[in-house]
């Protein structure tokens, strides 16, 4: 009774590859035209995409580690501060490039008939490498300031895949919404810059009175920020788990993402039928 | 009778009027209170029904914003149909433009692979025609040269080139392929003949009735968003070409004409409008015909001395045939008080090679100068000759050929 059963997952994979291929082929090639045209005419080429972390956390680390003094108490600030600021770049940009992908890509929507998810997926991958190039950065950081590395980290992938989650289910929703309403941009970056200060990115969330702090890290961004850095920099980090005595609390947050994904992936599919006449 | 391929039913498609849209929460929060307004919708295809068999080649024919690219589209899974359903069995590969995609910061060769992705081509299957493209595109020497260094015939026969590569058991072409130099144009003959022998099924939107003649089996007209006539590709390009000339001619009974006149809407007339064309009539079809003939009607609106007629005659692909005018002939035109009319007959000898031209009409002042009206598409005509050339003109060249001397004398 076994072979069959082999047979029949070796026939469900090619029946997945075969659907998903044209999908896959595409992605790639969306992803490599995208990593190509963004350093292309510049003298250090790809060096630019750790070059230019590097930089932006120098000046960051001057100013809010040296200057401001805003983490004290707070061991290896440093990598706390800059982990946190990757983190939310990766929402940050995730969102903000898939909100404009398929608008920007109206010429392809209007002529070629292709699966219109792999336009916002391909900005998606494109982020990831960023990030994966920023966490590169971040470790040598880590590996400057001697940060132990502890157990927990194996809960990192997990909070990954919730960021990822969160980023990527919110870029279908607003790249559909953005199809119909132009203005959405505008009320999304002033969504974002409101809500950089809603979460303890700079500052510290033990800066912010209890009762506050309960409700913002609520957020899921909130609760990804503060348990990454919990897992990764140090557990000194006032998590959810913390402020909640619980760990189950994570429903919330983790329930909101998922809530996300579901309703973001039906109104994309619902709407994509007419994304080539209204992009 | 084997089962269809393609096909549609009852299929319509409405749009929103883009005007009309709401782009912006403003004007939906607006449109709340006055929700009458934006339910305006425009109806590009009505109630389509056809089937497409295997291997076949379908021509599908119409007037500029008759709905044949919105039909097309629909085809391709583009456009959701508002109504009706459109089922197609096999693998489709649509090409509404060549090279879609294309970069003008890549190299020819990442385009190569660019393009082939949009058309399903994973790298490895890119990898095995890469040479084949690049040999069939005559391009072996600028693959790793930036496209927008490429001259735009370059573009389109790189990109021709990727999309004769495309297997499917469906095609669907617009007529923007049938562009380029006349060499390009014979590769397309070529590829469309092959194609036509191939099990390949084909739609094929287009203008051009010697291409329906030469490469459809059957052929649709669409008029006014809906069917008007199917049948043999011989009897739709005929209707067709009446359909376009709906008065009969003046001057030249017998042959079909075409009127041209100012109540039709001319997107691309302009001028000072001293004087202005009110007539413009030339026969569709030059068969037999020696001489083209050029009917024109004008009327001064000022007062007017010695204005300058002229013509000119463009190929299909926009290249200029023949043109000349009044002043350059050398010849007298009097003078005009307002309110006159003139007759303008030109007659020019039929040296134009097989298939579309379009004619441009302008006046002039007297010294050319100053342009009174300038009709860009005032007519076009199709000539048809027996001898099939790519080249702008097709005269008559005779040919002797006698024995010299015979081997081993």
């Amino acid at each position: 009774m076994i072979r069959p059963q082999k047979q029949d997952v070796n026939e469900l994979l090619a029946r997945i590859y075969t659907r998903y291929r044209y999908s896959l082929i595409l992605l790639r090639a969306m992803v490599v035209t995208d990593f190509k045209l963004r350093y292309q005419a510049s003298l250090l080429g790809y060096l630019w995409t750790l070059l230019r972390p590097l930089a932006v956390f120098s000046i960051l680390y001057v100013v809010f580690a040296r200057f401001l003094r805003l983490g004290a108490g707070i061991p290896y600030y440093p990598v706390y501060l800059l982990f946190g600021i990757v983190v939310w770049g990766f929402f940050v940009e995730a969102t903000a490039q898939g909100l404009s992908s398929l608008v920007v890509r109206a010429d392809l929507l209007r002529k070629i008939s292709f699966p219109r998810y792999v336009l916002v997926l391909s900005v998606g991958a494109s982020v990831l490498i960023s990030f994966a190039l920023n966490m590169v950065v971040i470790v040598f950081f880590m590996a400057l300031l001697r940060v132990p590395v502890r157990v927990d980290i194996l809960w990192l992938p997990l909070l990954f895949l919730e960021l990822v989650a969160l980023s990527i289910s919110l870029a279908f929703f607003l790249s559909a919404l953005y199809v119909r309403f132009r203005d959405v941009n505008y009320i999304w970056e002033v969504c974002m810059q409101a809500a950089f200060y809603a979460i303890p990115i700079i500052y510290p969330l033990a800066l912010v009175p209890a009762r506050y702090a309960r409700l913002l890290v609520l957020n899921p961004m909130a609760q990804i920020v503060q348990d990454a850095r919990y897992v990764l920099v140090t557990p000194q980090t006032e998590t959810i788990s913390q402020l909640y005595g619980t760990p189950w609390v994570r429903v919330i947050p983790v329930g909101i993402t998922l809530i996300l994904v579901v309703a973001s992936v039906a109104y994309f599919r619902r709407q994509s039928a007419s994304f080539a006449e209204e992009a | 009778m084997a089962t269809p391929i393609i096909r549609v039913s009852n299929v319509s498609k409405d749009f929103l009027l883009p005007h009309l849209r709401q782009r912006t929460v403003k004007g939906h929060v607006l449109n709340l209170f006055r929700r009458s307004r934006t339910m305006e919708v425009q109806q590009a295809l009505r109630d389509i029904t056809f089937d497409v068999e295997p291997g076949e080649f379908l021509g599908i024919v119409g007037r500029n914003g008759s709905g044949k690219s919105t039909l097309l589209k629909v085809l391709a899974g583009i456009y959701q149909p508002t109504r009706g359903s459109v089922t197609v069995g096999g693998k489709l590969v649509p090409f509404i433009e060549l090279g879609v995609g294309f970069h003008p910061e890549f190299t020819g060769r990442e385009n190569v692979y660019l393009n082939g992705a949009l058309l399903g081509f994973s790298k490895g299957e890119v990898d095995a025609m890469y040479d084949d493209i690049v040999e069939f595109a005559e391009l072996e020497q600028s693959m790793d040269q930036k496209l927008k260094n490429y001259s735009s015939g370059m573009q389109v026969r790189i990109a021709f080139s990727v999309a004769t590569h495309a297997k499917a058991d469906v095609l669907l072409i617009d007529e923007v392929l049938a562009v380029g130099d006349a060499a390009f144009q014979r590769k397309c003959s070529e590829h469309f003949r092959a194609l036509k022998k191939s099990d390949t099924t084909i739609v094929f939107v287009t203008h051009d009735m010697s291409a329906v003649r030469q490469f459809c089996d059957r052929a649709i007209l669409i008029e006014d968003c809906g069917i008007d006539a199917q049948g043999s590709a011989e009897d739709i390009a005929t209707t067709y070409t009446r359909l376009l000339n709906p008065a009969s001619p003046v001057a030249q009974p017998g042959a079909e004409a075409q009127e041209s006149a100012e109540a039709q809407a001319q997107p691309t007339r302009w001028g000072e409008g001293d004087m202005r064309y009110t007539r413009v009539s030339v026969p569709a079809v030059l068969a037999d015909e020696s001489t083209l003939a050029l009917e024109l009607e004008a009327v001064a609106e000022q007062d007017v001395d010695m204005p300058v007629y002229g013509f000119l005659i463009k190929s299909s692909s926009g290249a200029p045939v023949y043109g000349t005018n009044s002043l350059l002939k050398r010849l007298p035109t009097g003078s005009l008080r307002r309110g006159d009319r003139v007759r303008v007959t030109w007659s020019v000898p039929n040296v134009f090679s097989d298939g579309l031209h379009q004619v441009v009409v302008a006046i002039a002042d007297r010294h050319g100068l100053v342009i009174y009206d300038w009709l860009e598409e005032a007519a076009t005509f199709t000539v048809v000759k027996e001898e099939k050339t790519p080249y702008l003109v097709t005269l008559d060249a005779s040919l002797k050929v006698t024995k010299a001397g015979a081997a081993g004398a």
